[in-house]
């Protein structure tokens, strides 16, 4: 038994990591954290079966493991990939890596409607984080987007099939979670659909979880259709006593004032529902689309958003900053800094505390003359960035 | 003319019937498996040097001596017969008119590997053949030859015929397990392999139909016998099925000791090409396999002579070779024209890809629109450049092979024939009227030896 439960140590971009045997790689570039942890928008820890098709988590295992040195010929889905003693694996140390990561966030986009004005996935999308990350700023598609048209799938939900990415992740929630599965893909190649035999027929208590797991706006939520964007609803982690013993009952509500918006799961770091003893904190449909009304709800409090995406751009009390390890494996390199966009957009000023003001936040909030100018830097750092600000707004 | 193991009694009379192959020496093989050991017969696979007839070409005693073994699981064989591949229809006749050396071959195999369901999967445009091998199994159970207790050794096994729906995908072995378990035909992911988890989770070979059928002249001879056939790690004999312009298209068994010129031009097999043309390019190895310019084919980049056997063909990697794959031989003449030749395998791989995997499922469909742009004159010569882009990101980076497969015939047509992907976009009024023509990539003009 000591034997089996010996830790195994793997590297990623150079930084080791002890993990249990048959762990898979992303998961140990997980417990690392930070840059070196690959993207995946198919894999899902919580379903089984999941992962390996999307392929933007390829990684190259430089070394198979101590006993048997050998790098892999193939890039490897991290995935699906168990991790061995001594296994060595680059992620974004690896310029192959790097280009074919952008080469299938180019393949995910050519057919994607690039819709995020007006998709409610927008700020909380996966597939909007991953091309700001590996993404080129043009195409070079020159050809008709697939298209496909929307569909209701039941009572709650709405398909949006043009914007689907083929995760698989809602068919394995549909065999998994909701128990019964009535939907799936049809058709093969790139006019694989995800359908319903029979339109609106996905009645289930726990189909509202497809919306959830969709790493793109492909499934969304039918009573929060238009109704807001996630960016300018404060969200705050609520519990009820749910009848329905399988539905955890913990979840995130998306409020902006009193108002209930919508109603999630609670997610961890990783995008994912987060598991509450060892359990995936699946919620049932009269959570999600019923109780919709604070007092339906006890608030625990504002819920601590942990990613690099349009939502945690805002400033939010609690917000964990993940842990940048890209300067650490690239040797002191700053290539985030391209792209930081705070200092540039007052939307995403991160001066302004959104989840301090008392309401919904107005385009006054947003106004430097009142917010910036007036207030005292209190740190040194705050100091130097008010400074550049300053200095953005006279060469502006 | 090359020694013939499988399809020396293709064409007696009545071969397809019981009595008429049992005549001709037909189960002899399954007779003296029986009395030998399980093991001893994976030796024999092992020493005979036979290597999988499928495309990949790996050696099929390795493949089965991975096989897991694990108590009270059961095992199983399953044979590929979804032949599919453009260009390749080699398992077609051998199924079609000698359809009991495959159950022979079966029966062989399924006691080799400890196996007593087996399955034969094929595709389901070959129905009629599914009707024949299903005929053949009827006759070989009432004969004994299947069932339980086989010829009163003890050992049972039953033989089924499994009919595909029409998809190219199911054809790679872990998409035809799932299709074979009645789901969508979507490859695994691996590993695990099915050596270890594969039919109902359980231990799997997958082998060709060509594959099976070569193991009962090695039971019957013995594997050094088999061995002695052939070259080098070119063991035994191959099936080539000629198709394009030649005079003589149809399957051929080949010892792989004779060169590509003497295929292609001597009159035992493919004749030449028709109407005086002359050879401009083939893919010797099916659709998947990368297309070879004519003096590239005949020769390797070494200036040797190009033999029809898998090291030789395979020689100068993909810069200057290509693969044996499953032996499907297209010749193409100086009237066929690279770009629509590529454009129509793209638009293949584009209608078979499963659409599981984001490179495959996207890519496929994007190199056949550039494609049938550069094709009608409407391409620019950055478009080229991108078709080379798009399939390199897509080789390697997909779940199954058929990412690879939809990759490799457009970067050599694009490696090789360049200039001709430039004459289309430079000459776009012309490109739709004429042909391109033979450019410099044809061969000396033949003159046969006298």
């Amino acid at each position: 038994m000591a034997e089996l439960n010996k830790k195994i140590s793997v590297t990623i971009d150079n930084i080791t990591v002890e993990v249990e045997p048959g762990t898979t790689i992303l998961q140990a570039a997980r417990l690392v954290g930070g840059d070196v942890t690959p993207p995946a928008m198919c894999y899902y820890s919580k379903l089984e079966g999941s992962g390996g098709k999307c392929r933007t988590c390829l990684v190259e295992v430089a070394a198979g493991s101590t006993a048997d040195p050998r790098p892999m010929p193939k890039l490897v889905a991290s995935c699906r990939t168990t991790v061995m003693d001594g296994m060595v694996v680059k992620n974004i140390t690896s310029e192959r890596v790097m280009d074919a990561r952008n080469g299938v966030v180019e393949f995910l986009l050519i057919n994607h409607p690039l819709d995020c004005p007006i998709c409610d996935q927008a700020g909380e999308c996966h597939l909007q984080d991953l091309s700001y990350e590996h993404g080129t700023a043009g195409t070079r598609y020159q050809f008709a987007r697939r298209t496909f048209t929307r569909e209701d799938i039941g009572p709650y939900i709405q398909l949006h099939m043009t914007r689907c990415i083929l995760c698989y992740r809602c068919v394995m929630v549909g065999e998994q979670v909701a128990e019964q599965r009535v939907h799936g893909v049809v058709d093969r190649g790139d006019h694989a659909a995800i359908s319903t035999f029979i339109s609106k027929a996905i009645d289930n208590d726990f189909s509202g979880n497809m919306i959830d797991v969709c790493p793109v706006g492909a499934l969304t939520d039918r009573t929060f259709r238009f109704k807001n964007r996630v960016w300018f609803t404060k969200p705050m982690d609520a519990h009820r006593n749910c009848e329905n013993p399988k539905c955890c009952g913990k979840v995130t509500l998306w409020m902006r004032g009193e108002e209930v918006y919508r109603v999630t799961a609670r997610k961890d770091p990783w995008g994912e529902v987060q598991s509450y003893d060892g359990k995936p904190g699946w919620i049932c449909n009269t959570c999600r689309f019923e109780k919709k009304k604070a007092s339906d709800w006890t608030v625990e409090g504002l819920t601590t958003i942990s990613r690099h995406s349009v939502i945690g751009a805002n400033k939010y009390e609690e917000m964990v900053m993940p842990q940048e390890t890209i300067q650490k494996v690239m040797g002191g390199l700053e290539p985030r800094k391209l792209m930081n966009i705070h200092s540039i957009s007052d939307v995403n000023d991160p001066d302004i505390t959104l989840s301090e003001l008392p309401g919904p936040a107005h385009s006054v909030d947003f106004d430097r003359a009142n917010s910036i100018n007036n207030q005292i830097p209190e740190n040194p750092g705050d100091a130097e960035r008010h400074n550049k600000q300053m200095i953005n707004k006279t060469q502006g | 003319m090359s020694k013939k193991l499988l399809l020396e009694k293709a064409h007696i009379e009545g071969i397809k019937s019981y009595p008429v192959y049992r005549r001709e020496g037909g189960y002899v093989s399954v007779e003296k498996a029986l009395k030998m050991k399980p093991e001893e017969i994976v030796e024999e696979v092992k020493v005979s040097g036979l290597r999988g007839r499928g495309g990949a070409g790996f050696p099929t005693g390795m493949k089965w001596s991975f096989l897991a073994k694990p108590e009270g699981v059961p095992r199983y064989l399953v044979c590929n017969a979804d032949e599919s591949e453009p260009g390749t229809f080699k398992d077609r006749y051998l199924m079609e008119f000698i359809p009991h050396l495959l159950i022979e071959g079966m029966i062989a195999s399924s006691y080799a590997l400890g196996c007593n369901s087996s399955y034969i999967y094929i595709r389901g445009e070959y129905h009629w053949i599914a009707d024949i091998l299903e005929e053949a199994i009827q006759e070989a159970k009432d004969n004994g030859w299947l069932g339980d207790n086989i010829q009163g050794s003890g050992f049972s096994c039953n033989v089924y015929v499994q009919r595909g729906a029409g998809a190219y995908i199911c054809g790679e072995e872990t998409a035809l397990l799932e299709s074979l378990e009645g789901k969508r035909g979507n490859p695994r992911i691996k590993p695990p392999f099915p050596a270890v988890k594969g039919l109902w989770d359980c231990p799997t070979v997958v082998n060709n139909v060509e594959t099976i059928a070569a193991v009962v002249p090695i039971i019957n001879q013995g594997g050094a016998a088999y061995a002695s056939i052939g070259v080098g790690k070119s063991t035994g004999t191959k099936l080539i099925s000629a198709c394009g312009n030649i005079n003589k298209p149809g399957v051929y068994e080949i010892d792989m000791t004779i060169s590509v010129e003497e295929f292609i031009f001597s009159d035992t097999y493919c004749g030449g090409i028709p109407n005086g043309k002359r050879l401009k390019a083939c893919i010797p190895g099916g659709s998947s396999v990368p297309i070879l310019p004519a003096n590239l084919l005949l020769t390797t980049a070494k200036g040797e002579k190009r033999m029809m056997n898998y090291e030789s063909l395979a020689d100068g990697g993909f810069a200057t070779g290509t693969m044996m794959g499953s032996g499907g031989f297209i010749v193409l003449d100086e009237d066929q024209c690279i770009v629509k030749h590529t454009y129509t395998l793209a638009r293949f791989y584009r209608h078979e890809s499963c659409g599981q995997c984001s490179p495959c499922r996207e890519g496929t469909g994007w190199m056949e629109k550039i494609l049938w742009n550069i094709e009608q004159g409407k391409g620019k010569m950055s478009d080229i450049d991108l078709l080379w882009d798009i399939q390199r990101k897509i080789e390697g980076n997909t779940i199954c092979p058929l990412g690879d497969a939809a990759a490799w015939p457009v970067a050599a047509a694009i490696r090789h024939f360049r200039d001709e992907f430039e004459w289309h976009v430079n000459n776009p009024d012309l490109c739709t009227l004429q042909n391109y023509g033979l450019a410099h990539y044809a061969d000396p003009v033949y003159v046969p030896a006298t």
